[in-house]
C-alpha cells in the first residue's frame, strides 16, 4: 500500500454542478499533467482544458495541486474540479485508467492512506466518514466534533479521572500499612467513579450518530387501500426534501430519506398489514412491514382503531370521508393543513427523540463499548473486595484506552475501512 | 588466562542470584566483589518482601533461586500484608536478622560446585569483535568470559551525601567502582542518576519501648519458600511504631538549608514512593505526622532501624530530630542516615533478556537498571544470569513474560517504559494480578524452570509432588494435601470468573507478539511514523506490536501504522 497511485471520484454521484476526482501517490502530479498540461503551482487554483489521449478536450477543469506530506492523504495529492455532468466525469476517468501507473482507488482508500501516513487518527478517520455522510446540521455538527477529537478529548478526561479513581484504589492495596503514602480518604475513588459513571450513561442517552444520520424512522402501516400510499406521497409534497427514494414493488416496503426542518427521517410505505392473504409476494411484503414496525419510532396506524399496535399513532386518513372517531389525529390529503399537522407532530417526537444536547455523539460500536465501560463501573462500585473493584475499574480502563484507539486489530480497520463509499 | 562462561560483578541481591542462577543452568561462574564477606548484606532495611516485593520473592524461589531461603533462614518476625484482601495481593514481609540472612546467601552459594568467588574490582570489560570477551581487574588479573553480568548497585559512581559531608562510596564505608562507570560513560551508554536513602540506625538498648505500640509477628508460622523447611524456627521479636511530630517537623525545616536535596546538591531523581523525611515534610506540609516502624536488625544485635526515616540531613539535625520523637527522646544514633547519589542505565538499552542491544554478552541487573529493592534486584539476577548462562552455553533465552510473573511485569516495564525514579515493584503495576499471587508462584514458574534446566533435583521433586495434590485438590480431594495447596486451589476457584477473562486478554497480548515490527535502522520505512515515533521506538527497540503498544508515548496512528505494515510485508 502507498505504492500505488490511485484515483477516484471524491463527490457524490453525478450529475451534480461541480464533481471532484482526486487522485493520490507518488505519480499523482505526472498523471494529472498528462491530462491538464502545466500544472498550476501548488495549493493555487488553476483553469486547466483537460484533454483524453488522443488530444479531445473533455472539460475545462480547475486544476489544485498538493504536495506531499502536507495533503489530506499526506501524498501528492491533485484534484480536478469538473463540471458534474455524467459523461464528463466517465471521459475524465477513463483518461485517468488508460494511464499505466494509475488504478481506482478501493473504498476508503485515500481515508486509509491519511491514517497511515500519520495524518488523521483513528477517531478522526471515524469522524470523517460520518461527515462524508452527514446531510443535517445535528449530523454534521456530531461529525465535526468527532473528527475534531471532541470525542476523544472527552474520552481522555474519562480516561485520567478513571486512572486518578484507580490510583486510590491501588495505593490502598499496594500500601496496606504504609499509611502515610496513600493520604486522602479510602473511599474517594467511588465519587470520580460515579461521576464518569453517570455522565456516560448520559451520553448513552443521546442518539448516535448512525441514529442521526438515519433520521426518525416513520412506518406507515395498515390494512391495504387504508390510504397509506396517498398519505406518504402527500407528506413527501409537503416542502420535504427527498434523499433518497427507493424503489419497490407497491406490494413491498417504500422507503424515502427526506429532510425537513432540519430534521432527518426515514419514511417507510408498508404493504397492507393482513394475515389473510394467500399471495406469496404479498406474504414476503407483509413481513416486512411487521420487521419495520418493530424497529419504528413512530407508527402511524392507518386502520381501525382496534387493531393498532401497540404504541402507533392513529391516523384517521380520507379524514374526508370518513368520521374520525378514536383517532390521535386525522389528515386528508385534499387538506394540506392537515398534512402540515402531521408534519408537525412528527418535528416534535423527531426533535425530541433527536434531541442533541451534547457536542458530541457516540458511533453504534463506541455506544457499545461505553456501555460495557459504565456496567463495569457500576461493578466497581458495588463490590466491597478492593481486589474485584480494582479488577473492575482496569476492565474499564482498558476498553476505554481499546475506544481512544489503543488496540489497533484488523477486525476494527477492516470494519472502519468498509464504511467507506469509493473515493472518499 | 582462566576462562569462565559467565562473570558476574557484584555480590548483592543482585549478584548472587545471577551467579547461582548461571550455576545452575551448568555454568563455570565467576563472581567478583570487593569484599566477599559482605556478600548477600542487607544494605538498608533488615525486611524482605511486602506487597509486590513479596510475590517477586516467591517467583525467585520458585526458579529455585536464593532470597525465599535465606529470608527463611534470617526470619525474626513475620507478617502477611493485606491479610484481610484476595490472596492475590497478600504479601508476605519478613524481617530478617542481618548476619544470619548474609550467612544463608553465603552457604547457599556455596553448594555451587561450579562457583568461584574472588575479592577484586573490575575496572574494565574486555570486547573482541563487538562482543564481551573479559574482565580486568584492580589486581591486575584478567579472566576470559562469554558473558558478564553487572550488578553493582549503587557502587557505580556511588557518591554519599549527608548535609554537608560528601563521600565516594557505594555504602557507608566502601569505596565505589569510578573506572567501571568511566568505561560505561566512554562506551556511549546511556548513563544518569538516581538517588536513594538510608536512616539513622538507632541503638534499641537506648530506646523506650514502654511508651510504645508493640506490633507482634503472625502467630501462625508460613514460610517464604516453597521447599519443606528442615529448621527450627527462630525466636521471634515485635516491632513498634512511633510518629514524627510538629516539633521534629520544625527541626527539619531548619536543616532544610544544608539538604543536599533541597540545596541541589544531588541531581539524580529520588523515589516519590519511599521519600525521605524531609522530602515528607516538605510535600505533606500539612501532616502533623509521619509513622516510623522500629525493625529490629537481629537477635543479638542491638541495632534497630527506624524505617519511615530516611534522611541525608545533617547530623547534628538527625540527633535533634530523633529527640523529638516519642520514645526516642534518649536513643543514641549508630550510624547516620545519609543519601547515595549512582549512576544507572537507561534499561531501554536492554532486551527482555537484560542483556544489552548494542554489546552482544553484557547484561546487567538491580539497581544500574533503575529499580529499588533488594527483591527487584534479586528477580533481575536471576532472569540475567539465566540468560548470561544461555548466551555463553547457547542454550535457550529464559523469558518470562507479563502473564506469567512479576518478574515479566518489571523486565517488560523497564526495557520498553524505561524509569524517571527508582522503579518499585507494585502489585497495580500487573494487569494480570488476579492471577499472578504470591501463593501460586511456584504453579506458575517451576515448571518453566524445569523447562529451562534453572531447578536443581530437590526443587524439581517437590514441585512434582505438590503438582499431583494439586491434580486432586482441583477433583476435591482433601487427603494429604499441603493445607496451602489446597487454599491455592480454592483461590483459583474464588477468582475464576475474571481469570477466565483475562485469559482472553492474554490471548491478544500473546498473538500480538507474533506481528513483528521493523528494527530501528528500518523504522523510516514505515509509511507514517512521525520522527518523533521513530525516536521513541529506537530508544525502546521493541520487536513485537504487543512490546510497541507500551512503549510510552507510542500513538494509536503509530500502532496502525506498524501494524499495516506488519501486514504489508507479510
Amino acid at each position: 500500500m502507498g505504492d500505488d497511485t490511485i484515483y477516484a471520484l471524491s463527490s457524490g454521484a453525478p450529475p451534480a454542478a461541480i464533481a471532484v476526482m482526486r487522485v493520490s501517490g507518488r505519480d499523482a502530479r505526472a498523471a494529472a499533467a498528462v491530462l491538464a498540461g502545466a500544472l498550476p503551482p501548488p495549493r493555487r487554483a488553476g483553469v486547466r482544458t483537460l484533454r483524453g489521449g488522443d488530444g479531445t478536450p473533455l472539460d475545462r477543469a480547475l486544476v489544485l495541486v498538493f504536495p506531499g506530506p502536507n495533503s489530506a492523504t499526506g501524498e501528492d495529492l491533485v484534484e480536478l474540479h469538473l463540471h458534474g455532468g455524467r459523461a464528463v466525469v466517465a471521459a475524465v476517468g477513463a483518461a485517468l485508467a488508460a494511464q499505466p501507473k494509475l488504478r481506482q482507488a478501493r473504498p476508503g482508500e485515500f481515508t486509509r492512506r491519511a491514517l497511515t501516513n500519520g495524518r488523521i487518527d483513528l477517531h478522526q478517520a471515524e469522524g470523517l466518514a460520518d461527515l462524508l455522510e452527514a446531510e443535517t446540521e445535528d449530523q454534521r455538527r456530531a461529525a465535526l466534533a468527532a473528527s475534531d477529537g471532541g470525542l476523544g478529548e472527552t474520552l481522555a478526561r474519562w480516561m485520567r479521572a478513571l486512572s486518578d479513581a484507580a490510583a486510590i484504589v491501588e495505593a490502598a492495596i499496594d500500601y496496606d500499612e504504609e499509611a502515610d503514602v496513600s493520604g486522602g480518604h479510602a473511599d474517594a475513588w467511588r465519587a470520580i467513579v460515579m461521576a464518569v459513571r453517570d455522565e456516560m450513561i448520559g451520553l448513552l442517552a443521546q442518539p448516535t450518530v448512525e441514529r442521526l444520520r438515519d433520521g426518525l424512522m416513520v412506518v406507515l402501516a395498515g390494512p391495504p387501500n387504508a390510504g397509506k400510499s396517498s398519505l406518504f406521497n402527500a407528506l413527501l409534497g409537503r416542502d420535504a426534501a427527498i434523499v433518497t427514494p427507493i424503489a419497490g414493488t407497491t406490494r413491498d416496503v417504500i422507503e424515502a430519506q427526506v429532510i425537513r426542518a432540519g430534521i432527518p427521517y426515514r419514511l417507510c410505505d408498508t404493504a397492507g398489514l393482513t394475515d389473510a392473504t394467500e399471495n406469496v409476494v404479498e406474504q414476503i411484503g407483509v413481513e416486512r412491514a411487521r420487521a419495520l414496525s418493530a424497529r419504528a419510532d413512530v407508527i402511524l396506524w392507518l386502520g381501525e382503531s382496534g387493531s393498532a399496535p401497540p404504541g402507533a399513532v392513529r391516523v384517521a386518513a380520507k379524514a374526508d370521508l370518513a368520521l374520525s372517531r378514536n383517532a390521535d389525529i386525522s389528515v386528508s390529503t385534499h387538506w394540506p393543513e392537515s398534512i402540515d399537522r402531521l408534519w408537525q407532530f412528527l418535528a416534535a417526537t423527531g426533535r425530541e427523540q433527536l434531541a442533541f444536547t451534547s457536542e458530541i455523539a457516540l458511533r453504534e460500536a463506541q455506544r457499545g463499548a461505553v456501555n460495557d465501560i459504565a456496567s463495569a463501573l457500576t461493578r466497581s462500585l458495588h463490590h466491597t473486595d478492593p481486589l474485584v473493584s480494582a479488577e473492575e475499574l482496569r476492565v474499564a480502563r482498558r476498553r476505554l484506552a481499546g475506544l481512544v484507539g489503543l488496540d489497533a486489530t484488523e477486525a476494527m480497520l477492516d470494519a472502519l475501512f468498509g464504511r467507506f463509499c469509493l473515493g472518499k | 588466562m582462566k576462562h569462565y562462561d559467565v562473570v558476574v560483578v557484584g555480590g548483592g541481591h543482585a549478584g548472587t542470584e545471577a551467579a547461582a542462577a548461571a550455576a545452575r543452568r551448568g555454568a563455570a561462574v565467576l563472581l567478583v566483589t570487593q569484599r566477599a564477606a559482605q556478600i548477600g548484606v542487607m544494605s538498608c532495611n533488615p525486611s524482605i518482601g511486602g506487597v509486590g516485593k513479596g510475590h517477586l520473592v516467591r517467583e525467585i524461589d520458585a526458579l529455585d533461586g536464593l532470597m525465599g531461603v535465606a529470608a527463611d533462614d534470617a526470619t525474626i518476625h513475620r507478617r502477611m500484608l493485606n491479610r484481610s484482601k484476595g490472596l492475590a495481593v497478600q504479601g508476605p514481609r519478613v524481617q530478617a536478622d542481618r548476619r544470619l540472612y548474609r550467612g544463608s546467601v553465603q552457604a547457599q552459594l556455596r553448594e555451587y560446585a561450579s562457583l568461584t568467588i574472588i575479592e577484586d574490582e573490575a575496572i574494565e570489560l574486555e570486547t573482541i569483535g563487538g562482543s564481551i570477551a573479559g574482565v580486568r581487574f584492580d589486581s591486575g588479573l584478567s579472566v576470559r568470559g562469554r558473558a558478564v553480568v553487572i550488578a553493582t548497585g549503587t557502587f557505580l559512581g556511588g557518591r554519599l551525601f549527608r548535609g554537608t559531608e560528601r563521600l565516594d562510596g557505594g555504602r557507608i564505608d566502601e569505596r565505589p567502582s569510578h573506572r567501571l562507570s568511566q568505561q560505561f560513560r566512554s562506551m556511549d551508554l546511556p548513563i544518569t542518576r538516581l538517588k536513594t536513602g538510608t536512616p539513622p540506625r538507632l541503638d534499641g538498648r537506648t530506646i523506650d519501648w514502654s511508651r510504645l505500640e508493640r506490633q507482634a509477628s503472625d502467630e501462625d508460622v508460613w514460610r517464604m519458600s516453597f521447599l519443606p523447611y528442615p529448621r527450627r524456627s527462630l525466636p521471634q521479636l515485635s516491632c513498634a511504631i512511633t510518629r514524627t511530630n510538629e516539633r521534629g517537623h520544625n527541626v527539619i525545616r531548619s536543616g532544610l538549608s544544608d539538604s543536599p536535596l533541597f540545596a541541589g546538591a544531588i541531581e539524580g531523581g529520588g523515589p516519590r514512593y519511599c521519600p525521605s523525611i524531609e522530602d515528607k515534610v516538605h510535600r505533606f506540609g500539612d501532616r502533623d505526622g509521619h509513622q516510623i516502624f522500629l525493625e529490629p536488625e537481629g537477635l543479638d544485635d542491638h541495632v534497630i532501624y527506624p524505617n519511615g526515616i530516611s534522611t541525608s540531613l545533617s547530623r547534628d539535625i538527625q540527633e535533634r530530630l530523633i529527640a523529638t520523637i516519642a520514645g526516642l527522646e534518649r536513643a543514641r544514633i549508630t550510624t547516620y542516615g545519609y543519601a547515595v547519589e549512582y549512576d544507572h542505565l537507561d534499561p531501554r538499552s536492554l532486551d527482555h533478556r537484560l542483556g544489552l542491544h548494542d554489546l552482544p554478552g553484557l547484561f546487567c541487573a538491580g539497581q544500574i537498571n533503575g529499580s529499588t529493592g533488594y527483591e527487584e534486584a534479586a528477580a533481575q539476577g536471576l532472569i540475567a544470569g539465566l540468560n548470561a548462562a544461555a548466551h555463553a552455553l547457547s542454550l535457550d533465552s529464559f523469558v518470562c513474560d507479563r502473564a506469567a510473573g512479576y518478574m515479566g511485569v518489571m523486565v517488560d516495564d523497564l526495557v520498553l517504559q524505561g524509569v524517571s525514579e527508582p522503579y518499585r515493584m507494585l502489585t497495580a503495576r500487573a494487569e494480570y494480578r488476579l492471577a499472578l499471587r504470591a501463593d501460586n508462584a511456584e504453579t506458575r514458574l517451576t515448571g518453566l524452570g524445569v523447562a529451562a534446566g534453572a531447578v536443581r533435583e530437590q526443587r524439581r521433586a517437590s514441585f512434582e509432588r505438590r503438582q499431583e495434590m494439586r491434580v486432586r485438590a482441583r477433583a476435591g480431594d482433601r487427603r494429604e494435601i499441603d493445607p496451602d495447596v489446597y487454599r491455592e486451589v480454592e483461590e483459583d476457584a474464588r477468582y475464576a470468573p475474571y481469570l477466565e477473562r483475562q485469559t482472553a486478554e492474554i490471548a491478544r497480548m500473546r498473538a500480538d507478539r507474533d506481528v513483528t515490527i521493523p528494527s530501528p535502522k528500518t523504522l523510516h520505512a514505515v509509511p507514517g511514523l512521525s520522527t518523533e515515533m521513530i525516536e521513541r521506538l529506537s530508544i525502546a527497540r521493541p520487536t513485537t506490536l504487543d512490546e510497541a503498544s507500551r512503549v510510552r508515548g507510542i500513538t494509536p496512528a503509530a500502532l496502525s501504522a506498524l501494524w499495516l505494515h506488519a501486514r504489508k510485508s507479510a
